[in-house]
């Protein structure tokens, strides 16, 4: 789960994870009343959409005087961003940050990961801060410094001051970013984060060590003990389709095509589309029903793949271990009882009772075209949604 | 021979009251799996499914010998169930649950660094050896005794392969699913080692998927090591990036962990890859005739 970057900044403030004073703003008048609030002449305001690349899209301004911040709120409010992480068709900026500005004196990236490799927490930082840290990676790889952290004693004091010194970071202000990076690691594992990250952390001249901007993503997983976090999910950032997907703990990514996909199982989800494209066809969504599924379940699903006004035709591919087929011949059935289906739908079962799968959906009486394989069903389907 | 699991191997299922246990203790029981007792804290005493049920997993190893468990205890709970499967040292823990968090799973494998006990998942469809053991939700039936060894990321993607496999006519000796977490037990590169010194294993399966790189180094080991060939695919290659595809671990993050490049690498490994994912058991075929093997490994006639 993702979150803005102002509420980011609140969870540090409450971690001792130095920031600048802020305040979040939903309309022009807001951002001028929360502007007034700031002690420094100069206010930076910043669009609070779900993605990076905010600057370089005009949705982050520096604004020297109170006309200047309304005058940059009425500009940026409302405004469509396209950034490289929000796609062709932009995001809508519906929320502000209002900022007091900082004396600048060096960026820096600093970042906690969890790295697969080593199945541990790592920090990493480097003294090229304010720039994509991919490219950093792939140009120079030797500027960025990890340390790899025992979860059973933490981050310790050593290691934060390493990583500072090897950013290069002031000894005068080594002490403060040591405090920031144990503050840091600890809201990381408190509160469940998959990625925290800031570009740029900055010194500033009055010997400050803050952040200037922050991003933090949650594990999904984790979010059941997290109920304060699970309250700042924006929903105005997320497809329809999804969040509905969600309400039923289904996992469905929505896609540009015109095959709609039910599948069970993550590796068998992303290899359906693989074959649909493979045989000339373009995938509607990725959908894992799962492994618990109900019936309910199953009808849900079922009627957001219909909801999706591109879809042409559905293939439901679905190898039965935990999930069993007859479960889903039974949400198939239902939910195009309740929602009608006037498009092509080809089935392909196999696996736990598929005997009592394929017999539920014979006595149906549906027009459903059945396949003997994945590669038969996704031939089908294309060929039939042509 | 086959890898990690065979007819001798004691199982406990953890959890074994759950509606999902209960379903699957039966599936397993009915394929021939010594499963001999199960877990559930305060129903100890009971039976269920003819299988008696403890308290703990310490009290179930003493009475039984058991020397494996599978655990389908719910997410919140996961972490803690493996932890006690490692305390009461078993060789072999099996975690079908999904949805464990991240960092529950890192301090568990930092607490098992030294243990004896090996953990395959979580998240994943269990291990099989055809015609001696299933642990796990895998549909017993595809599965035919054989010579080739499937070792996966994803559960439904190990069934395809070894369907496709079994209709062919070639058996499995042991099929793994190693699980689509970020953090997981056991790795490609240990199931990989294992086919390679099992003698009843001829060629291996590897099914990968987008994310992480565990593919890269699993490929770099077989060009290295392994003596048997082995036949690829990944799954996601048309997956859009910085989308989690189901699986925790199934992300393109940062330009690394895509298709392209995993395909590309275990080609160069000499990793002969897939197409499509119903093109498995035809590659696998296809080797296996190029190296002599098709013979022996057609098991089923």
């Amino acid at each position: 789960m993702n979150i803005h970057e102002y509420q980011a900044k609140e969870i540090f403030r409450a971690y001792n994870v130095a920031v600048p004073n802020s305040k979040v703003a939903f309309s022009v008048d807001e951002a001028v009343e929360a502007a007034k609030e700031l002690t420094t002449d100069v206010k930076v305001v910043k669009a609070q959409i779900h993605a990076g690349g905010r600057g370089k899209a005009g949705g982050v301004k520096i604004a020297k005087n109170m006309d200047e911040v309304k005058q940059y709120a009425e500009e940026i409010l409302g405004k469509t961003l396209v950034t490289h992480q929000t796609g062709p068709e932009g995001k809508e900026v519906k929320r502000l940050l209002i900022e007091e500005g900082c004396d600048i004196k060096n960026e820096y990236y600093l970042g906690v990961v969890l790295d697969r490799a080593t199945s541990s927490v790592v920090m990493m930082g480097s003294e090229e801060g304010g720039t994509e840290i991919e490219e950093v990676a792939a140009e120079t790889p030797e500027k960025i410094f990890k340390e790899v952290v025992d979860p059973v004693v933490g981050l310790s004091p050593y290691q934060a001051r390493r990583l500072a010194f090897n950013m290069n970071i002031p000894k005068e202000y080594v002490g403060k970013a040591v405090k920031f990076m144990m503050s840091l690691y600890k809201v990381f594992v408190e509160k469940d984060c998959s990625i925290a990250e800031i570009n740029p952390l900055v010194t500033t001249g009055d010997g400050e060590v803050i952040a200037l901007d922050a991003k933090l993503n949650f594990d999904d997983n984790a979010l059941f003990r997290q109920k304060d976090i699970q309250e700042l999910r924006d929903l105005d950032e997320e497809d329809e389709k999804e969040i509905e997907a969600s309400k039923y703990d289904l996992s469905y990514v929505a896609l540009d095509g015109n095959i709609g996909c039910m599948v069970n199982g993550a590796g068998l989800a992303m290899s359906t589309m693989d074959i649909i494209k493979h045989y000339g066809g373009e995938p509607a969504n990725f959908l894992d029903v799962g492994g618990g599924a109900t019936t309910e379940k199953v009808t849900e699903a079922f009627k957001i793949i219909l909801s999706d006004q591109n879809v042409k035709g559905i293939f439901v591919n679905i190898f039965g271990g935990i999930m069993k087929c007859d479960v889903i011949a039974e949400g198939v059935v239902e939910a195009t009882k309740q929602v009608g289906l006037e498009m092509p739908l080809v089935v392909r079962l196999e696996g736990t009772n598929v005997d009592q799968g394929k017999k539920i959906l014979d006595e149906s009486g549906l027009n459903i075209t059945s396949a003997e394989s994945m590669a038969d069903g996704a031939n089908k389907i294309v060929s039939l949604v042509k | 021979m086959s890898v990690y699991v065979n007819k001798d191997t004691k199982v406990i299922v953890q959890g074994i009251t759950g509606s999902t246990a209960l379903f699957h203790t039966k599936q397993m029981l009915e394929y021939g799996t010594k499963i001999v007792g199960g877990t559930s804290p305060g129903k100890g005493g009971q039976e269920v499914e003819g299988v008696p049920v403890f308290n703990t997993v310490e009290e179930a190893v003493k009475e039984t010998g058991a020397n494996a468990s599978v655990i389908y205890v719910p997410a919140p709970f996961a972490a803690d169930a493996i932890l006690e499967a490692v305390d009461a040292e078993l060789d072999l823990v099996i975690c079908i649950t999904e949805h464990i968090p991240v960092l529950d799973m890192v301090k568990v494998k930092r607490a098992m660094e030294g243990s004896k006990t090996r953990l395959v998942g979580p998240n994943c469809p269990g291990v099989i050896t055809p015609d001696e053991s299933k642990i796990g939700i895998m549909p017993g039936y595809i599965h035919k005794k054989g010579h080739i060894g499937v070792v996966s990321r994803s559960g439904t993607l190990t069934y395809e392969a070894v369907h496709q496999l079994s209709t062919e006519g070639y058996g499995q000796s042991t099929a793994v699913g190693i699980g689509g977490d970020p953090v997981n037990g056991t790795d490609f590169i240990d199931v990989l080692q294992a086919f390679n010194e099992d003698p009843d294993t001829e060629a291996v399966v590897m099914i990968g998927e987008i994310g992480g790189t565990a593919e890269e180094e699993a490929a770099e080991w077989i060009k290295a090591n392994m003596t048997k060939p082995v036949v690829g695919f990944i799954g996601g290659a048309t997956a859009p990036p910085g989308k989690r595809m189901g699986h925790a671990g199934a992300i393109i993050s940062g330009g690394k962990g895509t298709a392209d490049e995993k395909k590309r690498i275990m080609k160069e490994s000499g990793i002969a890859v897939a197409e499509t994912p119903a093109d498995i058991g035809e590659t696998m075929i296809k080797v296996l005739e190029e190296k002599g093997l098709a013979e022996k490994c057609k098991t089923v006639k």
